[in-house]
């Protein structure tokens, strides 16, 4: 077991990398320190589904999850292991802000590393990003990597 | 009994449509369409509507009720001891973080609640109040707290015994119950019920869930943008349907889940929003209903004719008992079948007793049923059928004007809504009606698009038909549903009971928990 824990949240994108970069300096500047990357499939409990989505859903789960893996979570987490760090990649469906504090706390992590997305467009302005969310409410320290 | 219906709401249909003698051509199709229909299946509605020898009392009615009163003893009032753990489910409180990304239990509710909220809350109460009067409404939220517990009867058995494919996929509904659990239990005909129950659920499927929805959006839209024939809004709901059931374009579907929901909570605001400014005459309102449930209030029928039409129009509105919810509920991921059972049984309840209750309150506050104010009596149409209203109207027509009372430009809400609710009751029964097709001739993507073809087709006829003979094949075949399935209930219970109380002592000694957040 590791002294240290950083969570590191992927997009499967470049904000995502920056993260991962950053968090990989981190992780060899503390020594003794484990990655926890995480990738979020958004998805909502309450959202509204027809009968033939809802009998569909269990594959689908599947199916998203096993794309998230071998696309995302594994070429990560190889990238990692290379460099000689400790690393857990997990993959989970729900709210990317949530999940991502839910892992830290589960992980007595000592900080979360996002990337920014730019804020753009309606949405991001009406509800405030997934990393503006995390800042306000997460129970670690947050770094933001720009 | 049943004549009634006929009878009254034909010259309602009628008078709504004044202006249909212009296309004379399009009625002529009209009607063929409508003889056609009706002398084909007249003879089951009469059957299933026969009333009890000596009585005008419809034998179906009791049927319905007996059922729901002895679930409700049988499983010890289930839907009061279980209301508050159901409202716990759907927000998630036990369901394991792991499996996010499965069918929650929100979802599954919101699902089958889909394809019960629409037309019957809306067009259904107005028919039972315009010819029950105010007190069809004390049966109705009656009916519907009973219903509460044959839902949850008919949910639990669905997760139970549900099919589960290699691939993922989940297939469940009274079908597999009767043919399981008969066999579990050692009893004989298990196989003989579920064919019986999957041919009257296609003929559920093509009459409430598509003709009835089809023919109440023609009513609307031609209420508004003037009469012109119905089957070309067959045609065009039709090819809508069509391009969603057929060419797979999801988007519409998934729009429609989107709108639907918003749609119902705007109905309800808005039926709030009138009860609110109307305050000082809920009171009265609930009088009227409560003193009409027991006299009738002049009513045709009496207090009979109040009591069959609330409990049938709650029937056809939450479907408790019907089978159809078995089907929509058990596609959720969960170990303990009574979790769906319990969640199943607010459906009932946001249903019947509150949305289906808001629109009666709004048409007995409105004024829009004629009453004689000297003797407090309602005032009936000349055939003596039903109330008199003040623009003639029943159904859809009814609850529109109602609305208009307080907002006059809800009638154009109400369009949308209707059709939005109607699209959405008839994709969710396209899926209803397809799965007991597949349960009779086999999987197979041929055999799928010959029945989304024939569902597509009766778009037409229903939107063409009359509103009466309509509505009589559309209940005829959806209590045709619940005499199998009720049947099929009695000789499961048991088995519900034993998973019920396994459940709940678990519950009780903390083996099953709250999942922290």
């Amino acid at each position: 077991m590791s002294k240290a824990t950083i969570i590191v949240g992927l997009d499967g994108g470049e904000a995502g990398n920056r993260a991962l970069t950053f968090a990989c300096g981190q992780a060899k500047l503390i020594g003794d320190c484990a990655l926890k990357l995480v990738y979020v499939i958004e998805w909502s409990p309450f959202s509204f589904q027809t009968s033939e989505e809802n009998e569909q859903r269990h594959k689908r789960r599947e199916e998203e999850l096993s794309q998230a893996r071998t696309r995302i979570m594994d070429p990560a987490v190889k990238e990692v292991t290379d460099s000689g760090l400790a690393v857990e990649g997990i993959v989970r469906h729900g709210d990317v802000a949530d999940i991502l504090d839910d892992m830290a706390k589960k992980h007595s992590a000592q900080q979360i590393v996002v990337g920014r997305v730019g804020l753009r467009g309606l949405k991001e302005r009406m509800f405030g990003g997934v990393t503006g969310r995390l800042a306000v409410a997460s129970s670690v320290p947050v770094t933001i990597i720009p | 009994m049943n004549k009634f219906l006929t009878t009254g709401l034909g010259a309602a249909a009628a008078s709504a449509l004044p202006a249909i003698a212009s296309a004379q051509e399009a009625v002529g199709m009209d009607q063929r369409i409508n003889e056609i229909f009706a002398a084909s299946t007249g003879w089951f509605v009469n059957l299933i509507f026969m009333s009890l020898p000596g009585t005008n009392f419809p034998w179906i009615v009791l049927w319905l009720v007996v059922a729901a009163s002895v679930f409700t003893i049988y499983f010890g009032f289930i839907q009061i001891k279980a209301f508050a753990h159901a409202i716990s489910l759907v927000k998630g409180d036990y369901s394991d973080p792991n499996d996010a990304g499965e069918v929650s239990h929100f979802q599954a509710l919101t699902t089958a609640l889909s394809g019960t909220v629409g037309l019957g809350n809306i067009a259904g109460v107005a028919v039972a109040v315009g010819i029950g009067g105010p007190g069809a409404t004390f049966w109705m939220i009656l009916a519907g707290l009973l219903g509460m517990a044959s839902k949850f009867t008919e949910c639990t058995l669905g997760v139970k015994y549900r099919n589960e494919y290699p691939d993922g996929t989940v297939s469940g509904g009274p079908m597999y119950y009767m043919t399981k659990g008969f066999k579990e239990r050692g009893l004989p005909l298990g196989g003989f019920l579920a064919i019986v129950f999957s041919i009257f659920t296609i003929g559920g499927a093509l009459g409430g869930g598509n003709m009835f929805q089809a023919n109440q959006a023609h009513a609307q839209i031609s209420g508004i943008v003037g009469s012109y024939p119905g089957w070309l809004t067959g045609i065009i709901f039709a090819a809508v349907v069509f391009a969603v059931i057929v060419g797979g374009i999801k988007s519409i579907a998934q729009v429609t889940e989107k709108v639907v929901p918003f749609m119902g909570i705007l109905y309800v605001a808005a039926a709030l929003v009138i009860l609110i400014v109307e305050y000082d005459k809920i009171g009265w309102a609930f009088g009227q209903i409560f003193e009409g449930a027991f006299t009738g209030l002049g009513v045709a029928g009496g207090f009979v004719g109040a009591l069959i039409q609330g409990f049938k129009r709650a029937a056809f509105s939450n479907e408790a008992g019907v089978g159809s919810a078995a089907i929509a509920h058990s596609a959720v991921r969960t170990k303990e079948p009574v979790t769906e059972g319990v969640v199943s049984l607010l459906e009932p309840f946001i249903d019947t007793v509150v949305i289906c209750t808001m629109t009666a309150l709004v048409i007995t506050i409105s004024g829009v049923l004629l009453m004689d104010p000297a003797t407090g009596q309602f005032i009936l149409n000349e055939a003596g059928t039903s109330i008199q209203t003040i623009d003639g109207s029943s159904g859809v027509q009814l609850t529109s004007a109602a609305f208009a009372v307080g907002f006059s430009w809800f009638p154009y809400v109400l369009a949308v809504a209707v059709v939005l609710f109607a699209f959405s009751t008839m994709i969710s029964w396209s899926y209803y009606g397809l799965k007991a097709w597949t349960y009779l001739v086999g999987e197979g993507k041929t055999k799928e698009i010959i029945f989304k073809l024939i569902f597509c087709f009766f778009i037409i006829v229903g939107a063409a038909a009359d509103l009466g003979a309509v509505i009589d094949f559309s209940d005829a075949m959806i209590f045709a549903m619940a005499v199998v399935n009720i049947t099929a209930l009695y000789c499961l219970m048991p088995i519900v009971k034993r998973e019920m109380n396994s459940y709940f002592s678990r519950l009780k000694s903390g083996e099953l928990k709250k999942f922290v957040k």
